[in-house]
């Protein structure tokens, strides 16, 4: 074996671990804003993608040991279930999960092979196929009459007699719902915005849930584990796109800060985009990538069918990887122009 | 004294280990019994023997010529006889053998009569010709011929001399070692570079991580009657690099592809001054070097070693320990693993590490690239080396060149920093060494599909030379029998020349045959070696050997004929 | 009626012309597609593939008469190479063609030869050197191991040696990851 012989101490293990660890404030403040009904989602998810990595390892000839202790399984599960409603039934975070291990990571080859972020493919299978259960969001504690605890929410999850009565007063329509039903309806931004689901900048309660992904986040670029250029590309392209639509029609497009705080975008612009498998590799590539993630969230949110846009948008700019790699080659070393150049 | 210094990019900081093998002064290796001294030790062509098995040799006679331009001498490193010119193990990663000169010391260290030279009076071209018998070459690694690199060129001067103390490899210390104890000489080396380069700007590059050596040198410098700056650089793997020193000190970047001196820049190792130095101011070729021995030993430390000793003998030296697991030429990020540890000690030795389970442990089983581009984070070329990885993987060479393979310097930081654990480096050496091998294969091939053209049209040509001179002949003869005829029959031949012709032309293709037998005849009897006359008899008597032995060739040849004839 | 016919006429020989000028004028030398595929052959110029050269079973590849793994020289990768240029599918060496062997140069044992010149008429690469009754040698360099003048020598003086692999022509492995389970 030649050299080098001496190794940095990181692993793929340890970087998964960081973004579990960095997705523990989210999730924190998740329990502490919507009630501890994501605990149940996130462990159903955790387990069904472990099942099925197992399953595909197996299947694939693989040894399990070393895959199944990379928790990048975990990861894409982790962040399925966080994108998913909490109080969605189980079988939707099964069959999310299920979608992005099998389909998504293992039909493509595996770890470190799949074009696609596994976690927003599962979620665009699932908000495609099922548009009903993916609106079963909790709604914050402080606008909700009643709570469930961690049991019965994990009776409604896995279908239990829970009364529609129940179910009606905890769930509700997310900000962005809102703001879509509200503009179908013909009413302007501001009238909107003066619904209780509003709260001082984004969502009632999301605005600190997305606070709390953006905690997270830093603390991931402060271990250098992301690169600042994606996720700063990425808020600069929905605050672009957010504030020039504001600008000239704050009546029907609503305002950059609204967009920024929505949970989804903070989730998507730290743990999602930058998802070094199936994201940019090149420094200006990861701007390209970051900022054009952005601009279509915004553009999906404002003309798409779907209240929300980040999944999509991070599709999109998964499937255009290899011709932003290409053309946004670094200079190398006594190299004159940027880019390749054929072999002298 | 401060100085503006640039940042390369990337760059990783793996642990030092240098205060394990600093510590101790410095010493000579003992002389051995046995010195093994490789013909190529140096980059260009390998020396060629000028001894003979069984010859006395003196310490410090050539006992290799250097051969052509890029190429350098070697020496015998002690006085002795040599028992041997043949393969033997060298300390390459493959473990083949290659051409060696085996001595066996005699103990009394003769030296060869040598003197300093007077370089400062001497045609600079008659200096480099002598540095290049003297052996002299890079000890930094690379180990180029030095008289090469010396040279700056018939259209460029090289304004600027960088002389690399960064030993930024973990672990050896050799030239921290050679500047704390021998900075004198190593600016009287820098001189005669000066010298030779004609440099009006000398920088000394050093890690900020050897302040004994950086004060060493400074107070070197102070006594010199030309200007040395020397610049304590950030200890930064791979800082000691050339061309990374280059870029720290000078903030300019050689171009891809091309040499430092075309940006007027020439580096040289601290080592290869100090070597330079004994060769002018004494007259000694390189046959020593200081070699660091540290890792898994008892005493980790440094030697000044005579190039051929086997790598053995100074780990013994060094005090051997239980559960080593092999020794690596070089340090943990560059060097390579020794096939085994009889190899000699080369002019690129700067360092035997000793390995061991707890020092290094296995490396993990690789998973695949998650394309986090740490790897591209850290490369100090600026490369993509996931890409180049993704490349060379899969065969896909014409690719793995267009993103600059051959501008990575092999450093090692790629693989040092990848989460997959995947051996990155590995990847661009096997891709590289492929790309070459198919190139040379590619050269044959267009040798060979030239020659064969040239061979048919060669064929066409002696087949067409052939028949037109038969031609011309069978022309010629037919005239002249036309004559012969004429004359006398005059009238006879001219009243029925169509009738004549037939004849006539028969006669004289048999005329023709005849006389080209009585020629070949003649010429056969004719035939009579060139140049044999006054041989001496040393040559004549091997010719007679040679003649006996095609005689009882033919006779054997013969034999089986005559038997087969016998046989029915 | 006569004006469509008038105008298909003048442009049909306005177009002939065009055509016929630009045959003249960019006449392409050679065959192109045969010396593609004559410059991914190995050029040994053995003739195991069934014709007198490198360049002939070029040509017939070409030509669409041989196919193109008859060259036991090249290898299954010349073959794929060849496959890749002509996009067809890349398919087995043709055994009946021989098999590919290590690289090899001949090697004359000068104590042996007679000095005859078969083995220089038949070598295509004119890469022995040597005269009637004189000891010849093979120019290493320039042999491309064809094998082709084994058989001439009258007094089996020839060897195909193979070329060792050694310091200045030993290539770096192909890195082995361990990652599929050893069934």
């Amino acid at each position: 074996m030649p050299s080098p012989f001496i190794l940095d101490r990181s692993s793929v293990t340890q970087v998964m671990a960081w973004v579990l660890a960095a997705l523990l404030p989210g999730v924190a403040a998740y329990v502490w804003l919507f009630g501890p009904a994501i605990l149940v989602t996130l462990a159903l998810a955790t387990v069904t993608a472990l099942a099925a990595e197992a399953a595909m390892l197996k299947a694939r000839g693989y040894p399990a040991r070393p895959f199944l202790t990379d928790l990048s399984a975990i990861v894409t599960a982790w962040l399925l279930a966080l994108s998913l409603p909490a109080l969605a039934p189980w079988w939707l975070i099964v069959t999310g999960t299920l979608f992005a291990i099998v389909v998504a990571k293992h039909l493509y080859g595996g770890l470190g092979q799949n074009i696609f972020n596994p976690a927003m493919v599962g979620y665009a299978v699932l908000i495609v196929s099922f548009p009903v259960q993916m609106t079963q969001w909790s709604g914050p504690l402080a606008l909700t009459e009643t709570s469930l605890t961690l049991a019965q929410s994990a009776t409604v999850i896995f279908g239990g007699d829970a009364p529609k009565a129940t179910l009606d007063a905890v769930t509700m329509a997310t900000p962005l719902d809102a703001l879509r039903t509200g503009l179908l309806q013909q009413l302007t931004v501001d009238e909107i915005m003066t619904q209780p689901i509003f709260g001082q900048f984004g969502g009632a309660g999301f605005e600190w849930l997305a606070a709390a992904f953006l905690l997270g986040g830093l603390l991931l670029w402060a271990l250098r584990i992301i690169s600042w250029q994606v996720p700063l590309a990425f808020l600069a392209g929905i605050w672009l796109a957010a504030g020039f639509l504001h600008f000239f029609d704050a009546g029907r497009f609503g305002a950059p800060w609204f967009h920024l705080f929505a949970p989804s975008v903070m989730l998507g612009a730290f743990f999602i985009a930058t998802d070094p498998v199936s994201g940019a590799t090149t420094p200006r590539g990861k701007l390209i990538f970051g900022f054009g993630a952005g601009l279509l969230t915004i553009i999906i949110r404002t003309w798409g069918g779907y209240p929300d846009g980040v999944a999509f948008a991070i599709l999109l700019m998964n499937l255009s990887v290899p011709l932003i790699d290409q053309h946004t080659q670094p200079r190398v070393y006594g190299t004159s122009g940027r880019g390749k150049e054929p072999p002298a | 004294m401060s100085r503006k210094l640039f940042k390369f990019k990337g760059g990783v900081h793996p642990p030092e280990h240098k205060a394990e093998s600093n510590v101790r002064p410095l010493h000579a290796a003992p002389l051995p019994g046995k010195l093994v001294i490789p013909l190529r030790q140096h980059i260009g062509n390998p020396a060629k023997p000028v001894v003979e098995v069984g010859e006395r040799v003196l310490k410090g006679q050539m006992i290799g010529a250097a051969d052509g331009y890029i190429s350098a001498a070697v020496h015998a490193s002690s006085s002795g006889i040599v028992t041997a010119i043949g393969p033997a193990a060298v300390p390459h990663i493959s473990g083949l053998p290659d051409l060696c000169i085996t001595l066996s010391t005699d103990g009394r260290d003769e030296w060869i009569a040598h003197a300093p030279l007077d370089y400062q009076a001497m045609a600079a071209a008659d200096l480099r010709m002598k540095l290049r018998d003297m052996g002299i070459a890079g000890l930094g690694g690379a180990v180029f011929p030095s008289a090469v690199k010396l040279d700056p060129g018939a259209a460029h001067s090289c304004p600027t001399l960088i002389i690399n103390g960064g030993e930024c490899e973990p672990w050896i210390t050799c030239d921290d070692m050679l500047m704390r104890s021998r900075a004198g000489d190593i600016l009287q080396g820098v001189a005669v570079m000066r010298h030779l380069l004609g440099s009006t700007e000398i920088l000394v590059g050093i890690e900020d991580n050897k302040p004994e050596a950086i004060a060493a040198m400074q107070a070197a410098a102070q006594s010199l009657d030309f200007a040395v700056d020397v610049v304590a650089v950030p200890a930064t793997y791979p800082a000691g690099g050339a061309k990374q020193l280059i870029e720290t000190l000078t903030g300019r970047q050689v171009p891809s592809g091309k040499l430092s001196t075309d940006i007027g820049i020439q580096v040289f190792n601290v080592g290869t001054a100090y070597a330079l130095a004994r060769a002018v101011h004494h007259g000694e070729p390189l046959i020593s070097r200081l070699v660091t021995v540290t890792g898994h030993v008892l005493r980790p430390q440094n030697f000044e070693v005579l190039i051929g000793t086997p790598m053995h003998t100074l780990i013994t030296l060094a005090g051997e320990r239980d559960g080593s697991t092999g020794a690596l030429m070089g340090g943990p990020m560059m060097g390579m693993p020794m096939p085994d540890l009889e190899v000699p000690v080369v002019k690129a030795t700067n360092c035997i590490l000793v390995k061991s389970n707890a020092l290094f442990p296995p490396l993990p089983k690789a998973l695949p690239c998650i394309r986090c581009t740490r790897c591209a984070d850290v490369c100090p070329a600026a490369l993509q080396p996931q890409e180049l990885f993704r490349f060379a993987k899969t065969g896909d060479f014409g690719r793995a060149q267009e993103y600059h393979l051959f501008d990575c310097i092999e450093c090692g930081c790629c693989s040092y920093v990848c989460p997959s654990h995947i051996p990155l480096v590995d990847f661009y050496r096997y891709a590289k060494s492929e790309i070459w091998a198919r190139e040379k294969e590619k050269r044959a091939a267009d040798l060979a599909r030239e020659r064969h053209e040239f061979r048919e049209f060669r064929l066409v040509r002696e087949k067409k030379e052939k028949a037109e001179k038969l031609a011309a002949k069978a022309q010629a003869a037919r005239a002249q029998a036309a004559l012969d005829q004429a004359k006398p029959a005059g009238l006879a031949a001219a009243a029925a020349p169509e009738l004549a012709a037939a004849p006539s032309d028969a006669d004289a293709k048999k005329a023709l045959i005849a006389a080209a037998l009585a020629r070949a005849q003649a010429k056969k009897a004719g035939v009579v070696p060139k140049n044999t006359d006054h041989l001496p008899p040393g040559t004549q008597r091997e010719i007679e050997e040679i003649e006996a032995r095609r005689a009882k060739i033919r006779e054997l040849a013969r034999q089986p004929l005559e038997s087969e004839e016998k046989k029915p | 009626m006569i004006t469509a016919i008038l105008v298909m006429v003048v442009l049909a020989v306005a177009v002939g012309l065009v055509l016929g000028w630009s045959a003249v004028r960019f006449k392409v030398e050679g065959n192109p597609l045969a010396e593609k595929i004559d410059a991914i052959l190995p050029q040994t110029q053995c003739g195991q593939c069934g014709f007198p050269g490198c360049r002939p079973y070029a040509e017939a590849i070409a030509k669409g008469e041989a196919d193109i793994n008859q060259c036991p020289p090249g290898g299954e990768e010349g073959i794929k190479k060849l496959a890749e240029l002509l996009g067809v599918e890349p398919k087995p060496l043709d055994e009946a063609h021989g098999a590919p062997k290590p690289k090899s140069v001949a090697f004359i044992d000068e104590q042996l030869c007679i000095g005859c010149t078969l083995c220089i008429q038949a070598c295509p690469v004119d890469a022995i050197s040597g005269a009637a009754k004189q000891m010849h040698t093979i120019i290493a360099a320039e042999c491309t191991g064809c094998e082709l003048c084994v058989a001439p020598c009258p007094v089996d003086c020839i060897a195909m040696v193979p070329i060792a692999e050694d310091l200045p022509h030993w290539k770096w492995k192909y890195p082995v990851i361990e990652l599929k389970r050893v069934a």
